[in-house]
């Protein structure tokens, strides 16, 4: 069982002064494995902020980041999980599944983890899963109108991940969760 | 060398001493085994001799009485046993007069006098002021200190109080106060007059030597205040008033310190309330070199506590003007005492403001009365230069956002932007974060223009350069820091008023353009956004409120953010601009406003070409360029073909290969836009296709 929190989008301090509080005060370090970042945080200190809940970070570069040395894509394996890490604001029409799919193809892994429209996505698409984890603070987005803080968390156990969607609605924190198995070449999901 | 030798005879005197007391107390004890009055007295009185000695320091005298003392416990059951020795006590009383030295006659005469006392054959006061009167033959401070201290604890059960047996026709109260008053008093002359008797010694041995004797004075104190008889109206008529007498005119700061901070510590807190003003009029009187502030700030956090302890004792604060008081008390200070630095004058304030705080909260007019003599006292001196003084300064400040959790009532202090401004820059940003974090931490919103005006004045050292400070000075973390604080403010003013929200945004503009290059990186992005913020709010209202000025419109709004961009190219910081500009060139595309967002794409692509140089910036601006143009629905074909074609033309001349082919496919969306207009221009698509592939 391992977890891996997906998160991105903070547009700290640009577009929001913080996490909601709610978020801080479930996210503590040493619970999760491994987070995966789409990218503009924007600053150094959500850099360490992040880094401190977990050192296993991995962050591409969004377009607002201070830090210009932030790949434009990432790979990595977890467990039996091939996972690719991107913003998004390269793959153009932004958030068009088609599009995504073809960078999910190019990178050659199951799930897909990008940004950039702030709003939360989570489908089985051909070969693999895609997911979006929305923006962690709600930020304002030209994209997407009335964006609800969100993150999500990815629990991989051997052919199985579920992934968990954590979104503030009205000062409140709903959870929700689909399943994905992968089997063989393909990824069959059921949702809740 | 020399100290050391003395300890080592203060050890053999003492030593000596102690020998002495051990040797006649043998043959004291069998005096009175056997019933010998006359023997007792012999050794007794050679006993009390050794406490003669004038060698000792008090702390090593202390030792030699308590054996002493020991001895003439058990004295006093042998002398009250008139069986025994078979003298009246009347006639012991006079008996004891003969012992040839005057010390060891006064203690027998006390140990008899209790023994008098006790017997109720004369009335107690008569007695304790003959023994009162009489100790004055001792003179010498420590041995007089000593008696003294003897008289006064042989005395203390046998007071004429209310109640006690010792009270009877003619015995009062006023008596038992009058006593202990005297003793009191003679035992505070001898006291302060420690410091000139003997050699010449060093100040702080000295000073300790009578620290170590101070509780011998100040045990009267204590007892004056457990007698039950001393109400308010003896204490205000008669207690304070003869001891604030003494304490003024020793003259002595060791003493006075000490003993106001006794008499604050002794007497219950209502008293101090009622007796305010009267307690108060010592303060100027006394010596310059007492430190009052520390005194008056016990004084003030009694009466905090006091105040807290129950809701029925507010009306009595009130009553008595306590606040009034205390103000005009530490002005009378401050001036009585010129010589005071400004960190003295402005820790007196931060205590009575932390009085103000506690027991009036919600007199705001109370807390900006204490900021503004504050005021008064900083525009009289020098620029602060005193880092505690400093601190002080910052503590006055910090106290009342503190309390109310709330940076509206902080900006209604009128007094508080005054004392801001005697401020040094590097203190002023330190308190200017110090109000922003307050902010943030309490999730406040700023909600008014007006408010937003006055909050960024105060924090004026993290938004522009004053006082010849310049930003280059300063660390760079530090000032990345400090920006990024400022920015995250941004976020925290707001109002759901659309057009009170756009006067907020005004203001903050009009305060950020005077930050500088270097500032406006941080501080534009997150005003853009909240101005974004206010137009898709904008969006939602349907027709335009009519009447008074000119509305908060779309429009309007994208003129300012147009200015507010540009700003930007004198930084120059082109790649944030451009990225600007694209936000609100989608802003503006959602609002219908055709030409609006044209013009946004138009000052985009003027950055492009003319200062985006590196090619992986061109990377990413041309995608970003693509992928708004490619939302875009406002522009009718005339206007999206020009975009279209420049966008195009723009990702073929991309350095590398991979990167123009990435960016052309990205442009070929450009050209097959799924909406209701069904823009799906294959022939065109395939014409750019082809002729960039070539």
């Amino acid at each position: 069982m391992v977890l891996v929190l997906a998160i991105g989008d903070l547009h700290v301090p640009y577009r929001a002064p913080d996490l909601p509080a709610k978020f801080k005060s479930m996210l503590v370090p040493g619970k999760i494995q491994h987070i995966i970042c789409t990218g503009n945080l924007c600053i150094k200190e959500v850099h360490d902020y992040l880094k401190n809940l977990c050192p296993s970070l991995h962050i591409t570069r969004g377009e607002y980041d201070e830090d210009a040395q932030y790949p434009e894509t990432k790979t990595l394996t977890i467990g039996q999980f091939k996972l690719g890490l991107c913003h998004g604001h390269q793959v153009v029409p932004w958030g068009d599944l088609d599009s995504l799919a073809m960078l999910q193809r190019q990178l050659d892994v199951d799930i897909l983890v990008t940004g950039h429209t702030h709003q939360f996505k989570a489908y089985k698409h051909e070969a693999g899963v895609v997911i979006n984890p929305g923006s962690a603070t709600g930020a304002y987005s030209s994209i997407t109108y009335d964006v609800n803080p969100s993150f999500v968390l990815m629990d991989i156990d051997g052919l199985r991940v579920v992934v968990y969607v954590y979104e503030l609605i009205d000062g409140e924190v709903k959870v929700d969760k689909i399943d994905f198995k992968k089997t063989g070449t393909a990824t069959s999901h059921s949702a809740h | 060398m020399m100290i050391a030798d003395g300890i080592e005879d203060e050890e053999k005197w003492l030593a000596e001493g102690i020998a002495g007391i051990q040797h006649n107390a043998f043959y004291l004890h069998r005096a009175v085994d056997s019933n010998n009055l006359r023997e007792a007295l012999k050794y007794s009185a050679q006993l009390l001799s050794e406490l003669r000695t004038s060698r000792l320091s008090p702390h090593k005298y202390y030792e030699l009485y308590m054996r002493a003392f020991d001895e003439l416990r058990r004295l006093e059951m042998f002398f009250k046993d008139e069986e025994r020795h078979g003298c009246s006590v009347l006639d012991l009383y006079e008996l004891v007069q003969h012992a040839g030295n005057v010390l060891p006659r006064l203690y027998l005469l006390c140990t008899v006098g209790s023994v008098y006392i006790k017997s109720k054959e004369a009335p107690a006061k008569d007695v304790l002021k003959d023994l009162v009167e009489m100790c004055r033959s001792v003179q010498h401070p420590i041995r007089g200190l000593f008696l003294r201290s003897y008289l006064a604890q042989i005395s203390r059960d046998k007071l004429p109080d209310i109640g006690s047996e010792y009270e009877g026709d003619g015995d009062t109260v006023m008596d038992a106060v009058d006593f202990v008053l005297q003793n009191f008093t003679e035992m505070n002359k001898l006291w302060v007059r420690m410091q000139h008797q003997g050699p010449i010694r060093v100040k702080e041995k000295l000073d300790k030597e009578r620290s170590e004797l101070r509780d011998l004075v100040g045990k009267n104190l204590h007892v004056l205040s457990q007698i039950e008889g001393v109400d308010l109206e003896i204490y205000k008529d008669t207690v304070l008033p003869r001891v604030l007498e003494q304490v003024v005119n020793c003259k002595d700061e060791l003493a006075q310190h000490y003993l106001m901070d006794c008499i604050i510590q002794v007497f219950p807190d209502e008293y101090h309330l009622q007796t305010l003003e009267t307690l108060l009029g010592a303060f100027p009187q006394l010596q310059p070199a007492v430190d009052i502030k520390t005194v008056l700030s016990q004084l003030m956090d009694r009466l905090s506590n006091y105040a807290a302890s129950s809701a029925e004792v507010l009306p009595e604060f009130l009553q008595v003007e306590a606040f009034a008081k205390l103000s005009n008390a530490i002005g009378k200070v401050i001036e009585a005492q010129v010589e005071m630095p400004v960190v003295g004058a402005i820790s007196l304030y931060v205590s009575l403001l932390t009085f103000a705080l506690r027991v009036h909260s919600d007199r705001l007019d109370y807390v900006d009365q204490v900021l503004g003599a504050c005021v008064k006292k900083l525009s009289g001196s020098p620029k602060l230069e005193d880092n505690k003084a400093t601190k002080q300064v910052v503590a006055l400040l910090t106290a009342p956002l503190e309390k109310y959790n709330d940076i509206d009532t902080a900006l209604t202090l009128s007094n508080y932007p005054h004392v801001m401004d005697h401020l040094d820059a590097g203190t002023n940003k330190i308190m200017a974060m110090v109000l922003i974090q307050s902010i943030m931490k309490y999730n406040t919103c700023v909600s008014t223009a007006e408010k937003v005006d006055v909050l960024f004045e105060l924090i004026k050292g993290l938004i522009k350069d004053i006082d010849g400070t310049l930003a280059d000075e300063l660390d760079e973390e530090d000032f990345k820091e400090e920006q990024n604080s400022v920015a995250r403010l941004v976020h925290m003013l707001y109002n759901d008023d659309p057009e009170e929200m756009l006067q907020i945004i005004c203001t903050v503009r009009k305060h950020i353009m005077a930050g500088g290059p270097k500032r406006l990186p941080f501080t534009v992005p997150p005003l853009v956004f909240s101005a974004l913020k206010l137009v898709r709010r904008l969006q939602g209202l349907d027709g335009e409120v009519a009447g008074e000025e000119v509305p908060a419109t779309p429009r309007k709004i994208f003129q300012l953010l147009n200015q507010i961009i540009e700003a930007l190219s004198n930084v120059p910081s082109p790649e944030l601009a451009l990225r600007l500009y694209l936000q609100c060139a989608e802003a503006a595309n959602d609002c219908d406003l055709e030409p609006v967002a044209y013009e946004f794409f138009t000052q985009a692509f003027v950055l492009y070409e003319e200062e985006v140089a590196d090619s992986k910036a061109q990377v990413t601006s041309i995608h970003l360029i693509i992928g708004t143009l490619q939302r875009m629905n406002a522009f009718g074909v005339e206007n999206r073909d020009t975009l279209t074609h420049k966008a195009t033309g723009y990702s073929a001349k991309l350095l590398k290969k991979p990167d123009q082919c990435r960016a052309v496919y990205a442009c070929s969306h450009l050209f097959w836009v799924d909406d209701q207009d069904g823009i799906k221009d294959g022939e065109r698509f395939k014409l750019i296709f082809r002729h960039n592939w070539t």
